[in-house]
């Protein structure tokens, strides 16, 4: 058939060599797209979600909420304290008894220690406070925990993802698994990784989540989308993640 | 809510499928009789193949027709199907693809049953009306060109 070859790497101003996207049989969704595409991931000058990176470190230390503190009153530096945090993350959360990500924790910590109010989910401030907190473990492997009281959660993720779906009847698998590599219309389409979100995505002109990547995906074969932040695109994301074990986290990535 | 923009519904335009099968037979991997009176319309065949709006061929399938952009790859290019099969074996390829390997990913465009969690605006319907389906054959058949 006619998988056309993966597009060669021009830089890596991330200063990471070609086969850091690439582990075991696990690929970054950014060796697949085009050179114009990598290079503005590469260049984080040109690459959009850096507005993103900036408005989140502004959030960051910006006092808000009754409790009259910032994020930094008690995390100090984030490149410290934060560091390697979004690499565990999702996770299994006991008060919720099921799947906490970024997203939630974020929210979470301003209704408890800011006394504020959370974000609506994929709004520009959660997206930008997410594409802070992510960028702090850029370069750290991925590595989620599926065992415990984790593991139920992941089954129903993993059930999420092989079953077709939806008017075209096809799963998440068919296209991410089986046809990584081909041209899905003008789509090269990737494994399906999550290891760069949140992301900036050119087609959107915009920041976007996993879940509003999850929903993009269950458009495309005409089943009805999963509201963002609900139990199944938490447990989703967390076998996603999975999936894509030992990918370096490249937050916030660039793709087409 | 989500903005959420669609590979395969890139325009807001109703499309509308059937609500009910028109009845059909499948005889020898084919369907030997046309669904609908009216014969197929190659000119109109040929939008209803390429409507981005509506899971084009072209998501999937190179096709002979450069002026479109962006053809997909995932699936065998359409080119010389005219040749390659009867107007009742494209019949049945369209109508439903999985009677035939029901591991295809190729989509039934013309099934109201059997799926999960169709999305509210294609719930109960076809993907291709009858008509469409007639007309797409009559297009398909003029790739003759292999
Ligand atoms: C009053 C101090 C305080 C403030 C303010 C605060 N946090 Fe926290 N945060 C903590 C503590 C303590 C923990 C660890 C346990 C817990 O309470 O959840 C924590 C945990 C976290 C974690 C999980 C870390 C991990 O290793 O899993 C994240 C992420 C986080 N906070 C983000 C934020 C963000 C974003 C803000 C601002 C919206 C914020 N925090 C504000 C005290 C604070
Ligand atoms: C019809 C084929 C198709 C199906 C089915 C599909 N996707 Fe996708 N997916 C795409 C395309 C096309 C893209 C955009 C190009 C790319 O990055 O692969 C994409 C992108 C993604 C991405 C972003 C990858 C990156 O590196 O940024 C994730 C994550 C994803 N899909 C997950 C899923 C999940 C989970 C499912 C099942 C619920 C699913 N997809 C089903 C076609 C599909």
């Amino acid at each position: 058939m006619l998988a056309a070859p993966l597009a060669p790497a021009a830089t890596f101003a991330q200063g990471w060599a070609a086969e850091r996207y690439q582990v075991e049989d696990r690929k970054s969704g950014y060796l697949y797209l085009g050179d114009q595409t990598q290079a503005l991931q590469d260049d984080d000058f040109l690459n959009h979600a850096f507005f993103a990176v900036e408005r989140g470190a502004e959030l960051w230390s910006a006092v808000d909420g009754a409790a009259g503190v910032s994020c930094a009153s008690c995390h100090g530096d984030a490149a410290e304290s934060m560091r390697g945090v979004t690499a565990r993350l999702p996770r299994y959360d006991s008060e919720r008894d099921g799947i906490i990500n970024l997203e939630l924790l974020i929210n979470r910590e301003r209704e408890r220690k800011l006394k504020a109010e959370p974000y609506a989910y994929e709004s520009e401030d959660l997206l930008a406070l997410t594409a802070f907190l992510a960028f702090q473990s850029r370069g750290i492997p991925s590595e989620v925990e599926i065992g415990g009281a984790a593991a139920p959660f992941f089954e129903k993720g993993r059930e999420h993802y092989f079953p077709r779906r939806g008017q075209l009847d096809l799963s998440c698998t068919q296209c991410h698994d089986e046809r990584d590599g081909m041209m899905l219309r003008g789509d090269r389409m990737s494994q399906g990784q999550t290891n760069g979100f949140p992301f900036y995505r050119l087609s959107w002109h915009s920041m976007g989540s996993t879940h509003r990547m999850f929903a993009w995906c269950n458009n495309a074969m005409r089943a009805e989308p999963y509201a963002p932040a609900s139990e199944e695109y938490l447990n989703l994301e967390l076998y996603v993640a999975w999936r894509g074990r030992g990918l370096p986290i490249e937050a916030p990535a660039v793709r087409r | 809510m989500l903005a959420i923009v669609s590979v395969l519904v890139v325009s807001a335009a109703a499309i509308a499928g059937d609500r009910e099968l028109v009845p059909f037979e499948i005889v020898d991997g084919g369907i030997p009789d046309p669904l609908t009176d009216l014969a197929g319309d190659p000119v109109i065949g040929k939008q209803v193949v390429t409507n981005a709006a509506n899971a084009t061929c072209l998501i999937c399938h190179p096709m002979p027709i450069p002026e479109h952009p962006d053809h997909g790859n995932l699936a065998p290019p359409l080119n010389g199907v005219g040749s390659r099969y009867s107007a009742a074996e494209l019949r049945l390829r369209i109508v439903d693809a999985k009677v035939l390997n029901p591991d295809t990913i190729m989509p039934s465009y013309y099934r109201l049953s059997g799926f999960t969690r169709v999305s509210e605006e294609h719930l109960g319907q076809t993907v291709y009306s009858a008509q469409d389906v007639e007309d797409a054959i009559a297009y398909l058949m003029t790739l003759t060109d292999g």
